[in-house]
């Protein structure tokens, strides 16, 4: 009986919400940077109306019976995009039990989508959505081999764009295939960077000789291929150009012959990590790739890293080549939230404060096809917005208040519990009792 | 704090931490090892600075404004106001922050060097739950190219670790970042070693889940720890009674000299330990065997047991916002350095990791930006101690260096803005007195041999 009760009124309050959502809301006063064509907007009004953006601009009236939300003296900018990461597909690192986003094995490594295991109540997200990420890539990666010998390959699967909310979270499922090369690929190959390469030509081949002779290969009339079924339909979509390849690759070289191979079928090209790729900076701006950049890369962590820089942001920037800040160890997944730390250290190395904002927001959003949607603050797209209290680059600032589809979200991470639960003076109970 | 001081203050000079002097030559001990271990440091040349003008974060607590600092003979030689020096060469500091030189109290620079190979994996000797008698100094090398980017973050002195796979991990060194062909060109004159202790997950997973020998839990880390510390107070004992001429002195035993060194408190304890009841713990078995713990490092917990901290002096050593890479990381929140400075207990901001140690100001306003939110304010010149005078505190060198006051160690980082911004860089990195990093003249400044012919060339370490 009291589940019941409990039921119904649960019931009643999300008709509640809904029900209140058809009215708009106006947040006024704000300086707005859009990451749009609209660039940044002083003293501006953002009107919100079903969860999307219906109007942003200076000197718009707040329409007749909508809630006015006042922001003056604040900066919005739009939700932030971790550009790449596992949120919500961990929850401890070194406890595999608690590790979705693995490719191992056979018989799915291209079509591998970790989408399906995606947790949304991860206390990963709470925490990072708290400090302005709206957005998560969500991908699988590969790890040494499993007891059983489970090794993983060079494809790891699919990433996803989900949003961080508790429902309706999916944005865009299977937005990029993930594959990789350099030192890494090299050794899932079994010894060269090169057999990587020549694996993901093998695998591009036989997708495209599978879509031509489908009948013959469920006939069992055609020859061996190096994918499984499921990989081999996937992949249509990557040689169609409605997906893109992101390659896991570092070394200018290696960026070099994985732009060449994208030109050779036609692929729409996302470099991860990059830490050379400003080497290539001209090359990768004239075949239209994109770089999720380890920007705080500056030691020579590998053989493949040998040139890093700090300064690689604004290189890349200079030669107008499309990039995201993110996708490293340290700032992705738990830290997600220390992108904006990076950004600022790019800024302090040369990049414009707008290139930067860009990278966290509206360039990932593109990246990924779904900048329909997201990554800007512009009439039509899905109301994700942060409300800050200074600086969103700055070390010290941090969100007022953060909105993924219109919706204030708590701010409230299972950090904050344990933060205020040792903050409250002693009560002469243990603290379990506060 | 004011125990450790006493401490540092007599193990200043390696000469006043010789125990060795009891043998005359009978082969058991040897009294040669300090000397045969010296730090061959030298300071690079230097002369005679004044920085003027600048805000000045003093690391004593201290703010001042529109101030000068003025450097001779490698020392801090005055920090007012108005200060005039025939012959210095004077820097224009207007608008720049001045702080002292940063202090990492955990770093494996050298020890687990960049590029990341297998041969360069010298930082744990995994080969057994004790290694007490290995120092992290002989697995140094000079040449890791991090030491440079390190500098470029103002950073002036760092202690070098082992590992964290053993429950006695080794002998830490504490060095001067300067470059040198050996580390003992770089080791810092007459500070104490460190022993690297640690707790919790990764002892019981290298050696129960990894090899199946103890421990394999941490009941198991526990034991090890107190049987080897009884070994120690035998092996003391029969110096002692050896010294007393009552029977022959043991035969010499590393690992046991190590050990017997922290129980007379010449050897500073740095315990890895995240959670709060492991650190209850072990402030159990450093009552029961009478030594002190100087800092738990990675002390994700902290902020749970500050009141226990601040009543055995332990610094609480911690990353501003690293949580959930581990189970025992898992409750690591923003606010942890804060709340253990609320308590009056020593926070320390340290990196572990050869990014974070560039921009260790930056992690602490993270944490001072966190603590805002929840009305804990925090002055820079009091979060300052975070990286400088408290590591100074406890790696027992807070005599020399670790705040900007007469008669100590002139190292000195210049910055061009607060340096709490996100925005901030080093503008000069003085080392005794010597400028080490210039940012307007890269060509100046330090290049390993590893890096000759890449981008840390050209600006590449900015």
């Amino acid at each position: 009986m009291k589940t019941l009760t409990g039921s119904v009124l649960l019931a009643t309050a999300l008709l509640f919400a809904h029900a209140s959502a058809a009215k708009s809301v106006a947040i006024t006063g704000a300086t707005v940077h859009t990451a749009g064509s609209a660039g940044t907007v002083e003293n501006a009004t953002i009107v919100i109306t079903d969860g999307n953006v219906t109007a942003v601009g200076a000197g718009i009236a707040a329409p007749d019976g909508s809630r006015e939300i006042d922001a003056s003296g604040k900066i919005i900018t739009p939700g932030l995009i971790t550009p790449f990461g596992q949120i919500g597909l961990v929850e401890v690192n070194a406890e595999e039990n608690t590790v979705d986003f693995i490719q191992r094995g056979n018989q799915f490594s291209a079509s591998f989508d970790p989408a399906d295991a995606y947790n949304p109540r991860s206390s990963l997200i709470a925490t990072n959505r708290i400090e302005g990420i709206t957005h998560a890539v969500i991908a699988p990666l590969p790890r040494e081999p499993d007891v059983l010998g489970n090794q993983s390959r060079v494809f790891s699967g699919l990433a996803s764009v989900v949003s961080l909310t508790d429902e309706d979270y999916i944005v865009e499922r299977g937005a990029a295939f993930v594959a990789n090369l350099g030192e890494t690929g090299g050794q899932i190959a079994a010894g060269s960077r090169g057999a990587a390469f020549m694996i993901l030509r093998a695998a591009l081949d036989d997708a495209r000789d599978y879509a031509r002779n489908v009948q013959a290969y469920e006939q069992g009339s055609r020859r061996r291929y190096s994918l499984s079924r499921s990989d081999l339909v996937a992949l249509q979509a990557l040689l169609d150009g409605s997906k893109p390849l992101l390659v896991r690759v570092h070394r200018a070289s290696d960026i070099a012959t994985a732009i060449g191979l994208a030109a050779e079928y036609d692929l729409d090209l996302i470099v991860l990590g990059g830490v050379e790729a400003w080497m290539v900076a001209d090359e990768l701006a004239a075949a239209g790739a994109s770089v999720i950049l380890d920007s705080l890369a500056n030691l020579p962590g590998s053989f493949d890293q040998l040139n890093a820089r700090l300064d690689a942001a604004s290189v890349l920037s200079q030669a107008g080549v499309r990039f995201a800040i993110g996708g490293d160890g340290a700032s992705q997944n738990h830290n997600a939230r220390n992108i904006t730390q990076a950004a600022g250290i790019a800024v302090a190395n040369g990049l414009s404060w707008d290139e930067a904002l860009r990278a966290l927001t509206l360039a990932p959003a593109e990246m990924y096809g779904v900048a329909d949607r997201i990554g800007s603050l512009e009439a039509g797209k899905r109301a994700d917005l942060v409300i800050w209290n200074d600086d969103p680059l700055e070390l010290t600032s941090y969100p007022e208040q953060v909105y993924i589809g219109g919706e204030a979200i708590p701010m409230e991470s299972r950090q904050t519990l344990l933060r205020d639960r040792y903050l409250k003076a002693g009560s002469g109970k243990p603290p379990a009792y506060r | 704090m004011k125990r450790i001081m006493i401490l540092a203050a007599v193990c200043m000079t390696l000469a006043a931490c010789d125990r060795g002097n009891d043998a005359n030559g009978n082969g058991s001990r040897d009294n040669d090892v300090p000397t045969a271990y010296a730090s061959q440091y030298r300071p690079l040349p230097s002369g005679v600075t004044l920085l003027r003008g600048a805000t000045i974060l003093t690391g004593t607590g201290e703010r001042l404004e529109g101030a000068d600092v003025l450097i001779r003979n490698g020392k801090i030689a005055e920090v007012g106001m108005g200060i005039s020096a025939e012959g210095a060469d004077v820097v224009d500091a207007g608008g720049m922050w001045v702080t002292p030189g940063i202090i990492d109290v955990h770093s494996h620079l050298g020890v687990y060097p960049a590029p990341a190979v297998l041969a360069h994996g010298d930082g744990n000797e995994m080969t057994s739950p004790n290694t007490a008698e290995v120092w992290a100094e002989h697995s140094v090398w000079p040449q890791d190219p991090g030491f440079v980017t390190a500098l470029a973050g103002g950073v002036t002195t760092l202690q070098i670790l082992p590992g964290s796979a053993n429950l006695f991990g080794g002998r830490s060194v504490t060095v001067k970042n300067v470059p040198g062909r050996s580390v003992q060109e770089m080791k810092f004159p007459g500070a104490p070693y460190g022993l690297k202790m640690a707790c919790g997950e990764n002892p019981k997973r290298v050696y129960g889940f990894g090899k199946g020998v103890a421990p394999s839990t941490r009941m198991g880390n526990v034991a090890g720890y107190r049987k080897a510390w009884i070994a120690a107070e035998d092996y003391r004992n029969k110096i002692k009674k050896a010294d007393n001429g009552e029977g022959d002195a043991p035969m010499r035993d590393l690992q046991l000299e190590t050990l017997v060194g922290v129980l007379e408190g010449e050897i500073l304890v740095h315990n890895h330990c995240y959670r709060a009841d492991e650190m209850a713990v072990m402030i159990d078995v450093a009552r029961e065997f009478g030594y002190r713990i100087a800092a738990f490092h990675h002390a994700a917990e902290a902020y749970k047991v500050p009141d226990l901290l601040a009543e055995n002096d332990i610094c609480a050593a911690v990353w501003a916002d690293w949580w959930g890479f581990k189970m025992e990381a898992y409750d690591g929140i923003r606010e942890n350095a804060a709340l253990v400075a609320k308590a009056g207990a020593c926070a320390i901001v340290h990196s572990d990791d050869e990014r974070g140690i560039q921009r260790l100001n930056q992690e602490t306003a993270k944490i001072v930006g966190a603590a805002a939110r929840v009305d804990i304010s925090i002055a820079p010149e009091q979060a300052i101690q975070w990286i400088t005078l408290n590591p100074a505190r406890s790696l027992g060198i807070a005599d020399a260096v670790g705040s900007l006051e007469a008669g100590k160690m002139a190292d000195v980082a210049v910055w061009d803005r607060d340096p709490f911004s996100v925005y901030a860089r080093v503008k000069r990195v003085y080392i005794d007195g010597a400028l080490a990093f210039d940012r307007d003249d890269p060509s100046a400044n330090p290049v390993t041999d590893f890096s000759l012919g890449t981008t840390a060339m050209t600006g590449g370490a900015k």
